[in-house]
């Protein structure tokens, strides 16, 4: 972060709005997009990159701090063990080359931000190197999806900067501000920034792919537990950087790098804003400044930020400090053994093992309950009846209280095994499907087991066919008209007959038997 | 190499927000003088075939386990520090930026 001197003058684009947009579809029609997308990805360890401090989320301010990342003379930096370890999964994850040696180095820039003035951060020798991630995008015929490559640079390792805190001016942005105020509990926890080589050939789909490679990317972090990726709480943030080059020329043109772009939507947004706004100055014969921009979320549109330039100095040099990290190779196929399969191939695998169909795989997926299902499963329920369960009586009973279903089950101690144990009250005729509901109002209600609430509410199937079937002829008796259509083949008339039959028995008749009864009855069977 | 003045240390004091009286002013041209004479000397180190290092031992991986350790309060954090507000550093507008 240098500072810009008040008053540099930029380049002019004398008579030209570059605030300007143009429609999509004159865009896409004259130009091709480049991306490349920044992340940074705050770790979830215990304690900070180069010093034990905690990193505790919402601590009172400057109580995470030490001589080490407050910058105190003679203070050392220790590298953390699993901050490098997580690095280091993080590259395999994401096919990269882990580095044989690799040196941090100090990012020098005067900002009160980083009391050292300098961050510490990796140069030109990255601890991870040249991937690739693949990301799902709707395919192009409507149907299914299409997988499209995005190549990574690179993947370091570096620290946070403190938070900042402008006093004075209206609305607390430094821009007015008289003086600022800052908490340095986050200045050293642990960050990992991954670079994406250039994305280019993505044309009219370069919004949704760099939305689905942030939210793929965010799916692979959370897989391997490095950090909780909130982008709502800064935990992952994302830079676009967005340039247009005319249709067949293959010299990329002058990029902008929007800022701090920070929920999924918003990435989508960003790079489809941009991409009008390069097309409205091109098109005018104008010159895109190379520049920071600010993302707002609530107009979707970016403003101008500090120029940029490729010649910022920071004057890297090796920190002295520390010392290399050189990971053996049997570190790192150690840590290759302990990566989780990867998510989407995860979700293809549970799809085809549980039969479920796409949607009701999307449904399953957008309700958070893969782990849930999954673990239902594994303690003896089948998929089916995990889905059910979960999706219907229990989130149903969650959406009512604004709650996520995975906090609203835990909260109420309600676990797999309480699935598992209901639907064999189903399978084994003890129960049907309305009194199961039944049996889930109670046990969510906290009266216990399912087992125990059946028992508690005298909620059992009259096994008794004698009864049923006495039941059957009292409804028909008094339905002599709708027994005549069914007699005449219209069997759908029969729904109406079970629906009696069933109140007859005060619902705890089995629906399927009695529909049997009454069709034999009848001469349909 | 020219001589270190005063108003050289003065300089850099300034720089480094450090107040120095007059007689720490003068027992320092002394003492920078002479740790500047030191390197003059290493700097005439025959280091031709000598690779560039980044750190003085040949050692690689000394990483510390991921343990949280007491720091400071934010007292002890605040103690030097010129003015506080907040419980927070106070620093002078920083300007726009980021």
């Amino acid at each position: 972060m240098t500072i810009s001197a008040a008053g540099e003058t930029r380049p002019t684009n004398s008579g030209i709005d570059t605030e300007a947009t143009i429609p999509w579809d004159d865009v896409l029609a004259a130009y091709d997009p480049v991306l490349g997308l920044e992340v940074h990805v705050e770790l979830g360890t215990n304690t900070k990159m180069f010093c034990g401090c905690a990193t505790e989320f919402g601590a009172e301010p400057n109580t995470q701090v030490c001589p080490v990342c407050l910058g105190l003379p003679g203070a050392l930096p220790v590298v953390n063990e699993v901050g490098v370890e997580s690095a280091i999964r993080i590259g395999l994850a994401l096919n990269c080359e882990i580095a044989q040696w690799c040196r941090f180095a100090r990012k020098n820039y005067f900002y009160p931000d980083m009391p050292k003035n300098f961050q510490t951060s990796q140069y030109d020798e990255p601890i991870a190197f040249g991937g690739w991630l693949d990301v799902e995008i709707p395919a192009e015929s409507g149907e299914g999806t299409e997988t499209f490559r995005v190549e990574i640079e690179r993947a370091h390792m570096e620290e946070d900067t403190g938070k900042s805190l402008h006093v004075g001016g209206s609305t607390g942005r430094i821009h007015g501000a008289t003086h600022s105020l800052v908490d340095y509990n986050r200045a050293g926890i642990p960050l990992i920034e991954i670079v994406t080589k250039p994305i280019v050939g993505a044309g009219e789909r370069a919004p949704e792919v760099a939305k689905a490679y942030v939210a793929t990317l965010r799916d692979l972090l959370k897989a391997l537990d490095v950090s909780d990726v909130k982008m709502e709480q800064g935990s992952m943030r994302c830079d676009v950087n967005l340039s247009l080059m005319p249709k067949g020329s293959d010299t990329f043109g002058t990029r902008t790098e929007t800022k701090n772009v920070n929920s999924l939507r918003s990435v989508e947004r960003a790079v489809r804003y941009e991409m009008c706004r390069h097309g409205s100055v091109l098109s005018q014969g104008g010159s895109v400044l190379q520049e920071t921009r600010h993302w707002h979320e609530d107009t979707g549109m970016t403003t101008a930020g500090r120029p940029k330039s490729d010649a910022d100095d920071y004057r890297y040099f090796p920190e002295p400090d520390l010392v290399p990290v050189a990971p053996s190779r049997e570190t790192v196929e150690a840590l290759r053994a302990t990566l989780p399969e990867p998510p989407a191939q995860r979700r293809k695998r549970l799809q085809s093992d549980w039969g479920f169909s796409d949607l009701e795989m999307r449904d399953v997926l957008n309700a958070g309950l893969v782990e849930l299902i999954e673990s239902t499963v594994a303690a003896g329920a089948t998929p089916a009846g995990a889905r059910k369960w979960w999706s219907g009586e229990i989130a149903r009973r969650a959406n009512a209280d604004g709650a996520d279903v995975v906090s609203y089950a835990g909260e109420r101690g309600i676990e797999p095994a309480h699935v598992v144990e209901l639907e064999g009250l189903v399978t084994s005729g003890r129960l049907n499907d309305s009194m199961a509901r039944q049996v889930w109002e109670g046990v969510l209600d906290g009266e216990g087991a399912p087992t125990a609430v059946a028992d508690a509410r005298g909620l059992e199937l009259v096994q008794d066919d004698g009864a049923l079937e006495a039941a059957v002829d009292a409804v028909i008796a008094r339905n002599e008209d709708i027994a005549q259509k069914v007699r005449d083949g219209k069997v759908q008339a029969a729904g109406a007959l079970i629906g009696q039959v069933m109140k007859e028995m005060k619902g705890q008749a089995d629906a399927g038997k009695a529909r049997e009864i009454i069709l034999a009855r009848l001469g349909q069977s | 190499m020219a001589e270190l003045t005063r108003d050289d240390v003065a300089h850099l004091a300034d720089l480094a927000r450090i107040d120095l009286s007059d007689a720490e002013l003068d027992r320092m041209v002394g003492e920078l003088g002479v740790i500047l004479e030191s390197v003059a000397v290493v700097q005439q180190s025959p280091i031709a075939d000598v690779e560039p290092m980044s750190h003085p031992m040949p050692i690689v991986n000394v990483t510390r386990p991921d343990e949280v350790r007491p720091g400071l309060t934010a007292e002890q954090a605040l103690a030097a520090a010129p003015a506080v507000e907040q419980q927070r550093f106070s620093v002078p507008r920083i300007l726009d930026e980021d």
